[in-house]
């Protein structure tokens, strides 16, 4: 009996029981569509996480002081000479210290990020002023109280006018308007345009925050990232005398250490996943031994009339594999679909197709489909014709 | 053609030996009609179950067209079943979910007969039987007597050497179970070798030749006609 003929044989009779192969074949739709819907999840997390680190570019360096010493600290300024006395490594340092605020023009107000840095900023984060200017050194040193501002911030609180020169509050305070920032993320509310930039020194004294502890530093390529970090690491340590009180990190061990987070995060999805994967499995080899059971009396008839051991093996097998591979096939399906119009439809994280998974869990459905296929198989194979059809 | 000799089955059920049948020789050659009559437990089906190679003997032997049997695999079995041998059961024995075309084109399904021959060989054998306009009708929408036809057409199509009837007629009303006798007949003067194993004595007297089967032992082999 040649192969073809076997899978005419299975196809007809899967189709002669269409309610109990869907429901068979429900079991591994959706183990395979979960297994992708959820590593699509994880991996579009991931991604919209590690874009948004990439984005800020690999030179990047932070420095993150934990030290509570109000002794010793290391400022701004010193850095900023450490900086200036290391130009081949250090091309630029901006000190970051972000607080929410209230920022009022008239009669409007609006609660924002208030960030203070320096010139720097603009270099380390590609973050331009579209008119008027950004800050610049003389803000900081002569603590002008001036401000930029982000386009969520403008169309908020301006109503179409002009901010340039006119005086907003800040906690109470009266600043300058210098300029409004390019718009980096469609002007949304809570995102990177809702921002007023002031002079680091300033923000310091309105806030009463006391020490800088986030400071940027831009190396002068990647190359020179790591002896800058050194560098770095070696003048605070002379400072802290304890390598505990700070920490300087770049992007590419932020990137290491959110690959192995987010990748347990995938192998533990997927590993629920697959769980209902083979449970799909089992209910193949239930249906499949129930339909050894109920067609006893057609196998003995196949055996009477001359099928062999062979010949009902690989029917049976067949059977199995064609319901389990329909349904991975329907589950990738179903699974894309998830992706495409539930997570990347709501816009939740960015649509991301993993081909090695779509082939791995519908590798999975089909060996499930031959393992669990191949006992009740074998049970209908080895029966003995004459008890086989006796049997009703 | 059929030549048994000395053949025994011993079947246990627990701890019981049950002689099913015991010491029996026999020989049919090509082209006879024979019967096999004896009342129920004789042992006429296991008789039959060993001519049709559906199972083996404890002891004796068995050659079918010169060929020992006894020692064979369950896949040689099957071989020898699909080419040599067509079973016409009780209870027709069709599956129902295939249609008559479909049950008959079955045994050359398992000789890798391709499709089209297949066809062809199906639609002349339900011919034969008289049913070729019912080619397309499951099991269920045919009458007793059609499902028996559509049997023996499935017995038929792989050019056998032997056509075994399990009491084809037990199933039947009389004039369906006297058609069915009759084509059977008409297979024979056609030039086939027909055993038909019944526990009625009408029916074996259409026979050539009558073998009757008591407690597993043949007590009487005479040729009628």
């Amino acid at each position: 009996m040649s192969f073809i003929q076997a899978c005419k044989m299975a196809v007809k009779s899967i189709k002669s029981n269409k309610v109990r192969s869907f429901l068979t074949m429900l079991g591994v739709i959706i183990g395979v569509s979960s297994v992708i819907a959820a590593v699509g999840f994880a991996q579009g997390s991931t991604k919209s996480i590690t874009d948004m680190i990439s984005s800020m570019g690999t030179n990047l360096i932070q420095v993150n002081i934990m030290g509570r010493n109000s002794n010793r600290n290391v400022t701004y300024s010193q850095i900023k000479e450490f900086a200036e006395e290391n130009s081949g490594e250090i091309t630029a340092v901006a000190p970051q210290s972000n607080t929410s605020a209230t920022v009022k023009y008239k009669t409007n107000s609006r609660s924002t990020n208030v960030l203070g840095t320096s010139p720097d900023y603009q270099i380390i984060r590609s973050v331009y002023a579209q008119q008027g200017r950004f800050l610049i050194q003389n803000d900081l040193e002569n603590m002008q109280k001036v401000a930029v501002l982000g386009t969520a911030v403008v169309n908020d609180i301006f109503e179409g006018t002009s901010p340039l020169g006119e005086k907003i509050k800040i906690n109470g305070q009266l600043f300058t308007v210098v300029g409004i920032l390019e718009e980096k993320d469609g002007g949304q509310d809570q995102g990177a345009d809702d921002i007023v930039i002031i002079p680091a020194t300033v923000a310091q004294r309105l806030f009463r925050s006391g020490m800088i502890r986030n400071f940027s530093i831009q190396a002068t390529s990647p190359d020179t990232v790591e002896s800058a970090m050194e560098k770095l690491e070696e003048f605070l340590a002379k400072t802290y005398k304890d390598s505990d009180a700070f920490r300087v990190f770049n992007q590419a061990e932020m990137l290491e250490n959110l690959d192995s987070m987010t990748g347990t995060m995938t192998a533990v999805l997927a590993g629920i996943a697959a769980i209902s994967l083979i449970v799909g499995g089992i209910g193949i080899m239930n249906i499949m031994l129930v339909s050894v059971t109920e067609r006893t009396k057609e196998i003995g008839i196949r055996k009477a009339i001359g099928a062999r051991k062979k010949n009902i093996l690989v029917q049976f097998l067949i059977e199995a594999i064609i319901l389990t591979g329909f349904g991975g096939v329907l589950g990738v399906a179903v699974g894309l679909s998830v992706i495409h119009f539930i997570i990347g439809g709501f816009g939740l994280v960015p649509e991301v197709y993993s081909i090695p998974w779509i082939l791995i869990s519908f590798g999975i459905s089909l060996g499930v489909g031959v393992t669990f296929g191949l006992f009740p198989a074998y049970k209908a194979a080895s029966l003995n014709p004459i008890e086989a059809l006796r049997s009703e | 053609m059929i030549e048994i000799c000395n053949m025994s089955k011993i079947y246990r059920i627990g701890n019981v030996a049950v002689k099913a049948l015991d010491n029996i020789s026999l020989s049919i050659k090509q082209h006879e009609f024979v019967s096999i009559v004896g009342p129920s437990g004789s042992g006429k089906s296991t008789l039959m179950n060993m001519i049709g190679c559906l199972d083996v003997p404890t002891s004796g032997e068995y050659r079918l067209d010169g060929m020992e049997v006894s020692g064979l695999t369950d896949d040689q079995l099957a071989y020898i079943r699909n080419h040599k041998i067509g079973f016409v059961f009780q209870g027709f024995n069709l599956i129902q979910k295939l249609n008559a075309l479909e049950n008959v084109e079955l045994p050359l399904i398992y000789q890798g007969i391709p499709t089209s021959e297949r066809y062809e060989r199906s639609v002349e054998a339900l011919k034969l039987v008289g049913l070729e306009d019912r080619i397309h009708h499951r099991p269920a929408e045919l009458s007793g007597g059609q499902q028996q036809r559509v049997a023996i057409a499935r017995a038929l199509v792989g050019n056998p050497q032997i056509i075994l009837a399990d009491e084809p007629t037990g199933n039947l009303d009389s004039k369906s179970g006297k058609d069915i006798i009759n084509l059977l007949k008409e297979l024979h003067l056609k030039g086939s070798t027909i055993v038909l194993i019944t526990h009625d004595n009408d029916i074996a007297m259409m026979a050539e030749r009558i073998v009757r089967i008591q407690d597993g032992q043949i007590n009487d082999d005479r040729v009628v006609s």
